[in-house]
């Protein structure tokens, strides 16, 4: 029997299931291979508590970071805190990461918990990101987490896929966070809600292991329910030195021919920065036509865009510069480990020099926390969400850019194109 | 939906395209999983007068993407906590839909629904007969997919799983 040729996210439900032959539409349990859960890990407990007789099928499948909002503000955080650590203990949960470790999904990837192939459930919406390394993840409400430490298992709907060819080279200034904001602008909010993404072209297959978490995460922001990066020799080098030995015939692969609801491609090389403009991610501009706008504020960070080499990008654009006078730059290191490299290597110290001011790592000021603005006040941000309040006053406006344009306009103190700036 | 009385519904207010889980209930808020404290806080950044009319809504009638960004699941439960029954929207984004499931939330997806509603309309939905009257008139809608009634008929995700483990203990 030939069978017919299979999408990533086909072959990834399948396997997770049991099952063969199944179509986009079709309703299946899957096990999971990872449930991942963020600062939501204490509603999972609560909810958890609620259920009586319960147990964890699978302590060594769950996964809990203590980001958003870390180190606690407020007492009632602090008590959340610390019923998630006496639970880990108490259940036997080893991959449980404290208040220092960083956003979930960095956390994750660095300490080898996302392998390809495997299907990985997080409380966070951004968790598309995995399929950089090859994974189906996807963001599930609290209790779906819950329900899956309990059952093992997970409702899924097969999802019709899009591929998006990327192709070209990119302009010197012009980075894939200015892909990703203009293919959220072109195909827009909803333009993949309920489907797969597959990244694929020869621009994907240059692309670092990093780029390939911006481009994941942010299909987030058209509605997909994961997004997927074929694994090559870079995803296998990342995950040895994450400390896994992945057998690379365990990985998964689109077959030829498969079925795509549609083909989107995508030439970048006469692309410039984009910019995400207020209140919806999907309100994307060129930057010659937003250049200009005054700002109060540049944060950069996130799970978009706040990793190692993010740092190293903004770096090159501020250093031996000031930030504008009146404007607070916030840097907020994604994990321990980017906080630990950019200390090593002397990228830091530029930043500060520079005038930023460096958080401990974690999700910051895209989760609101710190960073809040006052009514009227802009911030230029590297984040993948500019929703009405998410950063203090809900009248307060977001920009999203990349870690170049964020860089340049800390310095002007004005939205300002990086090509051409110097580095 | 598991109970006998299929018909929700009231008044309703309505919403544009693309409202998103930071607009139905801010992140600053999210220290409680309680939905009828967090009611208090849903829609705030759309000001106090919206927030003043929610208090008498049966129905969140909304355009298209209702619920996208944020996973929270707490953005279909403030809305349980504030008395509404249904949100009937042009389309829904992925986690919305899924959280409504588990939350015990009746959606409905019904563009033609959408653009004959005003303000203030009375709208029911029938879930058995997926049926929504409004204004004089009659809509249908597909049905939650089959493989799905297990939990909708226990009231949501985490009663289905509680009965599942009483079953399984009994055993």
């Amino acid at each position: 029997m030939t069978l017919r040729p299979r999408t990533f996210v086909e072959k990834a439900i399948e396997r997770a299931s049991g099952k063969t032959g199944l179509v986009p539409g079709d309703i299946v349990d899957v096990t999971p291979d990872v449930y991942m859960s963020h600062t939501a890990s204490w509603r999972c407990i609560r909810t958890f508590e609620k259920l009586e007789g319960a147990k964890i099928l699978h302590p060594e499948r769950v996964a809990m970071v203590m980001d958003h909002i870390a180190p606690a503000r407020t007492s009632v955080i602090a008590a959340y805190h610390r019923l998630c650590r006496g639970f880990a203990k108490e259940q036997g949960i080893e991959n449980f990461f404290d208040v220092n470790a960083g956003i979930c999904h960095l956390v994750l990837m660095e300490n080898g918990l996302v392998r390809p192939g495997e299907i990985i459930i997080g409380t966070d919406s951004h968790s598309t990101i995995y399929g950089a390394l090859g994974a189906l993840g996807t963001g599930v409400g609290f209790s779906e987490i819950t329900a899956a430490w309990v059952t093992g298992v997970i409702w899924m709907r097969v999802p019709p896929s899009i591929k998006i060819n990327l192709t070209g080279k990119l302009r010197p200034g012009v980075f894939v966070k200015d892909i990703m904001l203009k293919i959220i602008g072109d195909l827009t909010a909803d333009g993949a809600t309920y489907c797969a993404i597959e990244f694929d072209g020869e621009l994907t297959a240059d692309l670092s292991i990093s780029e390939r978490m911006t481009l994941c995460n942010l299909a987030m922001e058209m509605g997909a329910k994961n997004a997927y990066v074929r694994p090559d020799k870079k995803t296998f080098d990342y995950l040895s030195e994450a400390g896994v030995d992945f057998p690379e015939e365990d990985a998964l692969f689109p077959d030829e021919g498969a079925e795509y609801m549609r083909i989107v491609d995508v030439e970048v090389s006469d692309l410039e920065p984009q910019v995400s403009c207020p209140p919806l991610v999907d309100n994307v501009k060129s930057i010659s036509d937003i250049a200009g706008t005054p700002i109060d504020q540049v944060f950069i960070g996130s799970c978009a865009n706040g990793k190692y080499d993010d740092l190293v990008i903004a770096a090159g654009y501020l250093k031996g510069k000031k930030v504008a006078d009146g404007v607070r730059l916030l840097i907020t290191p994604g994990s321990r480990e980017v906080m630990k490299k950019v200390a090593d290597n002397g990228v830091l110290s530029t930043l500060i020099e520079a005038g930023a001011l460096i958080t401990n790592p974690g999700c910051g000021a895209c989760a609101g926390d710190g960073g809040a603005m006052d009514d009227g006040e802009v911030t230029l941000s590297t984040a993948n969400r500019n929703f009405s309040g998410r950063m203090g006053s809900y009248k307060s406006d977001i920009y999203l850019a990349s870690p170049a344009t964020a860089a340049v306009s800390a310095i002007a103190g004005v939205i300002t194109n990086p090509e051409g700036e110097s580095k | 939906m598991s109970k006998s009385e299929n018909k929700l519904g009231g008044s309703c207010l309505k919403v544009g395209d693309d409202i998103n889980s930071d607009v139905i209930i801010p992140g600053r808020y999210l220290i409680s999983i309680d939905p009828v404290e967090l009611a208090k806080h849903a829609f705030e950044p759309l000001g106090e007068e919206f927030q003043k009319k929610l208090k008498t809504t049966k129905v969140i009638v909304a355009g298209r993407n209702f619920g996208c960004g944020s996973a929270r699941e707490q953005a279909a439960s403030c809305l349980i906590g504030g008395g509404v029954q249904v949100v009937v929207a042009e389309s829904f984004a992925r986690v919305f839909y899924r959280n409504a499931i588990n939350t015990g939330l009746t959606i409905v997806e019904s563009p033609e629904a959408v653009k004959a509603v005003k303000d203030g309309d009375e709208l029911y939905v029938d879930t058995q007969a997926g049926t929504l009257e409004t204004g004089g008139k009659t809509y249908s809608f597909p049905p939650y997919p089959e493989s799905l009634q297990h939990i909708l008929r226990a009231g949501g995700l985490i009663p289905y799983v509680a009965e599942k483990i009483k079953q399984e203990q009994s055993k």
